[in-house]
């Protein structure tokens, strides 16, 4: 069967037919602002491509930046509720308490702190009163409010109070869409309740896009499931998106990373993704993306989502250039998507990075002979200058002075020179659909963590269990049991703690079973 | 006596991280529930050690407990004022300041948030002038003062008081425990000491050390300028390597996080490697077989380009980052302290403590025989 990868961008849409490890076809089209017809466009377009009968596609997988530009935008959000289980601890700081103003305004401020949650070691900090949370729950009808958060305290260790509530709230505000806090993301109260508001927020959102972007792929006769990429490269059914849009939030980077190990065949190397404003450079361990271990800003947001460790700059394709001492600048300010209008090389009036490229030699593409009156000093001395912004991002990313293989992708990245940092540079085939392709690679993950007592069981008893669980998940999110390797595994001991209690994080990956 | 706003509280927090050394856990939930009694128009007072009269009361304050539970199960928010209040009663007097008993990480804003409910100032002083792992660390404990009789509180109202214990080991080790059943964090208040005995054994001007760092730092992402020179230059610090993370080793000791790092040098450094020891906060510099810096003196890990601290649970293989060592305060230097904080007392045998030069130690008049090494 054949499967079917789409990325949509801010600027382009992409497409790509895959099967097994062949790629058959890749388009490019623009991206619509119904988001909707650039994808048919897109689909029928890669299946014509290739004269491929809908009927012979068996999965299509879709990359997008939908959710996190909403966020960013702030448009689009639904106002929500939040109901943290946590008294009466926890009183001290009101959910959002570090949010951004406007988007505080955009959700509104409907908080209520009821009891429960747990202890570090599952004990329940008070009994969860199912009255308080019924007249909750009348409150949260009569304020018109749809989208509620749950957040509990160590609900990632046990989250038996959060369903409980969540079922409740369902009887009290039918139709409601809940999201617990449990099943977004790791320890950390404030950043996991605010990435589940954030995710409450978009459902509204996310059921209507889902939907347009189902009937898209149906329209184009194709029957097979849909899935979107999630931020770690696998992928969730369009049902799961549905409920967890927030999970989408970092797959472009990812996408592009992981198509970029497929396509160079390197598991470990450095990615830099030119675009058309800014570079993103990232390190690949094994295959995917080097996870940041800090909490993650979305639109003002401090969340606590595994997200790819990705250091951006900003130099891209349509960057523009201004001569100035000692060195010329190179962006950040950039002409974007109007490159093929503003470019010299395109017939327009700005000098941008691509200009320098094609008057350097190092890319061919538009009308070389608009930039031949440069001159030759100063095509050099921008050259000089864009190097130096590359081969700087590439020196973070490394973690070693071994040689490790640097992969160009993205559109922008004919501006790469051949070595950078005393590093091979690899541009491989279909270097500008790395994100389509990535997205086109179908895995399926399952992640745990949890915090263990060490005082009667092994370390290693304590990761294998952790991991079991993990694979679990795998199954349940749609890979093949004898396909699943896991791709992290660590454990943090509680510090200051004399009990040995462990935190223990396992993540598993297996290929879709198709 | 001056009042901290929201600015100096933003600066405190990336300060008090430095001074950490790696552990102390996240001020930032400090921060955030500092700012909050700001705006509800509460006032966080600080009052310099030498204005403090002799006779007024000075009472500590510190969160205790594990920071991976504090970030999850967060305060009640009355947890200080009731240790101190129940303290009160029990030594029937009236505190007139609270103090930080570990002005390092969290808890150089837990003093803050209880001084601004109870409407007493803070002294700019602690009793550690950076992060350690134990509560008898601490220059109250090594100079004499008892922590007993003190008071633990937790957020159900629960309020356990130790009102004796035969060492600060034992007190240690009591309070350790009672967290534990407590659900793994709490917060304590610990015995009052005089004005006069403050002056003599607390950790001078370390609030305000704290916000200067953290000006420093915030100046310096503002001007693209490098914040780690001017923490040296500020702190008479030196500046050990600037280097990559290969390898992080750690391990659960007893309830600590212990393990060490190896750096590869970079830029200026390339061609350097170096080890740093951490025990929940970092305890040595070793480079070419060398110790070139050890406890108590500040081994501190900032991210070089912004000058932010990295903490031992943050550390991770690849990270880039400068190693800097600052002089620890003279109280921290004499036999009686080192037997408590120095190396041998972190189980690093065969390390003998040298003192990071430090123009402050030698022209700071102290009644303790200062500088000198077992």
């Amino acid at each position: 069967m054949y499967r079917i990868g789409i990325d949509v961008g801010g600027t382009n849409t992409d497409a790509v037919i895959m099967d097994g490890q062949a790629i058959h076809a890749v388009v490019k089209v623009s991206t619509t602002p119904d988001v909707t017809s650039g994808l048919m466009q897109a689909l029928q377009m890669v299946l014509e491509s290739v004269a491929l009968a809908p009927e012979n596609v068996g999965l299509v997988v879709i990359g997008t930046t939908h959710f996190t530009n909403a966020v960013i935008e702030r448009r689009n959000l639904s106002p929500t509720a939040v109901v943290r289980l946590c008294l009466p601890a926890a009183q001290c700081l009101m959910p959002m308490v570090d949010w951004p103003a406007d988007l505080r305004a955009a959700i509104g401020e409907h908080h209520y702190l009821a009891a429960g949650g747990v202890e570090f070691d599952g004990t329940p900090i008070a009994a969860l009163d199912a009255t308080e949370i019924k007249r909750i729950g009348a409150d949260i009808l009569a304020r018109g409010i749809r989208s509620i958060a749950v957040s509990g305290i160590f609900s990632p260790v046990r989250d038996q109070f959060e369903h409980e509530v969540g079922r409740l709230l369902v009887e009290a505000c039918p139709g409601a869409a809940i999201t617990l806090s449990s099943a977004i993301g790791q320890l950390g109260l404030l950043e996991r309740e605010s990435a589940t508001i954030l995710n409450s927020a978009l459902r509204e959102l996310a059921s209507t896009t889902v939907a347009s972007l189902r009937d898209g792929v149906a329209q184009c006769g194709i029957g097979c499931p849909v899935f979107l990429s999630q931020n770690d490269g696998t992928l969730m059914d369009a049902t799961t998106a549905e409920r967890f849009p927030v999970l989408t939030f970092a797959s472009g980077p990812t996408n592009s990373m992981r198509g970029a190990a497929f396509l160079s065949g390197k598991a470990d190397a450095i990615v830099v993704d030119v675009g058309g404003t800014t570079t993103d450079v990232g390190l690949l361990h094994r295959g995917f993306p080097r996870q940041a271990t800090t909490t993650v800003n979305v639109g003002g947001v401090r969340t606590n989502f595994r997200m790819p460790d990705v250091f951006s700059v900003g130099l891209g394709g349509g960057s523009i250039v201004t001569d100035a001492e000692p060195a010329p600048h190179i962006g950040p300010r950039s002409v974007g998507y109007r490159l093929t209008q503003e470019a010299r090389v395109f017939g327009g009036p700005v000098l941008t990075a691509t200009d320098i490229a094609v008057a350097d030699g190092r890319a061919d593409i538009g009308d070389a002979s608009q930039v031949d009156g440069l001159d030759h000093a100063l095509v050099q001395r921008c050259a000089g200058v864009i190097d130096k912004l590359l081969a700087d991002a590439v020196d973070r990313a490394r973690i070693s002075p071994e040689p490790i293989p640097v992969i160009a992708v993205g559109g922008g990245s004919i501006l790469m020179p051949d070595r950078i940092g005393g590093l091979e540079v690899m541009r491989p085939q279909h270097f500008a659909a790395a994100n389509a392709i990535g997205a086109a690679l179908a895995q399926a993950s399952g992640e745990v963590e949890r915090i263990y007592l060490l005082d009667n069981l092994s370390r290693e008893a304590a990761l294998d269990d952790a991991e079991q669980a993990a694979r679990r998940k795998a199954i349940v999110a749609g890979a093949r049991a004898g396909s699943i390797v896991v791709s992290e595994r660590e454990d943090v001991p509680l510090a200051y703690l004399r009990g040995n209690a462990t935190r223990v994080r396992v993540k598993v990956v297996g290929d879709m079973n198709l | 006596m001056r009042d901290l706003d929201e600015s100096d509280i933003e600066a405190l927090a990336i300060g008090a991280a430095i001074l950490g050394t790696g552990g102390g856990g996240s001020p930032y939930i400090g921060e955030l529930r500092c700012r909050r009694a700001l705006r509800e128009g509460k006032r966080i007072r600080l009052i310099a050690l030498e204005e403090l009269a002799d006779d007024a009361l000075v009472m500590s304050v510190a969160g205790i407990g594990a920071p991976t539970v504090s970030i999850e199960k967060l305060p009640e928010g009355g947890e200080g004022l009731r240790a101190v209040r129940a303290l009160e009663s029990y030594c029937g007097c009236t505190v007139d300041a609270l103090i930080a008993a570990e002005i390092g990480g969290g808890n150089a804003l837990e003093p803050m948030i209880t001084a601004a409910e109870a409407g007493i100032p803070v002294v700019d002083a602690d009793g550690m002038g950076r992060a350690f792992p134990e509560m008898q660390m601490c220059t109250f404990s090594i100079y004499g003062h008892r922590a007993a009789p003190a008071a633990i509180a937790d957020e159900h109202g629960n309020i356990v008081l130790f009102q004796r214990t035969v060492s600060e080991h034992w007190f240690e080790r009591l309070a350790r425990s009672t967290v534990v059943t407590m659900g793994g964090s709490a917060t304590g208040a610990e015995a009052p000491l005089s004005g006069r005995l403050a002056k003599q054994i607390a950790v001078p001007g370390t609030v305000t050390q704290a916000i200067t760092l953290g000006n420093l730092v915030m100046a310096a992402n503002r001007q693209h300028t490098s914040a780690i020179s001017a923490i040296c230059a500020q702190e008479s610090g030196v500046h050990l390597v600037d280097a990559k993370i290969v390898d992080v080793k750690r391990h659960l000791l007893g309830g600590f996080s212990v393990g060490e790092i190896l750096l590869e040098g970079m830029d200026a450094y390339a061609g350097t490697r170096a080890k740093v020891a951490f025990q929940n906060e970092f305890l040595t510099f070793e480079r070419d077989g060398t110790v070139e810096a050890c406890v108590p003196d500040l081994v501190v890990i900032l991210d070089v380009d912004s000058g932010r601290a990295i903490s031992t649970e943050m550390l991770r293989y690849g990270q880039r980052v400068a190693v800097l060592a600052l002089p620890c305060h003279a109280l921290l230097r004499t036999p009686a302290a080192l037997a408590v904080v120095g190396p041998s007392a972190f189980g690093l045998e065969g390390i003998e403590y040298r003192p990071l030069s430090d123009g402050r130690a030698a022209s700071n008049p102290s009644s303790m025989q200062i500088g000198k090494t077992p």
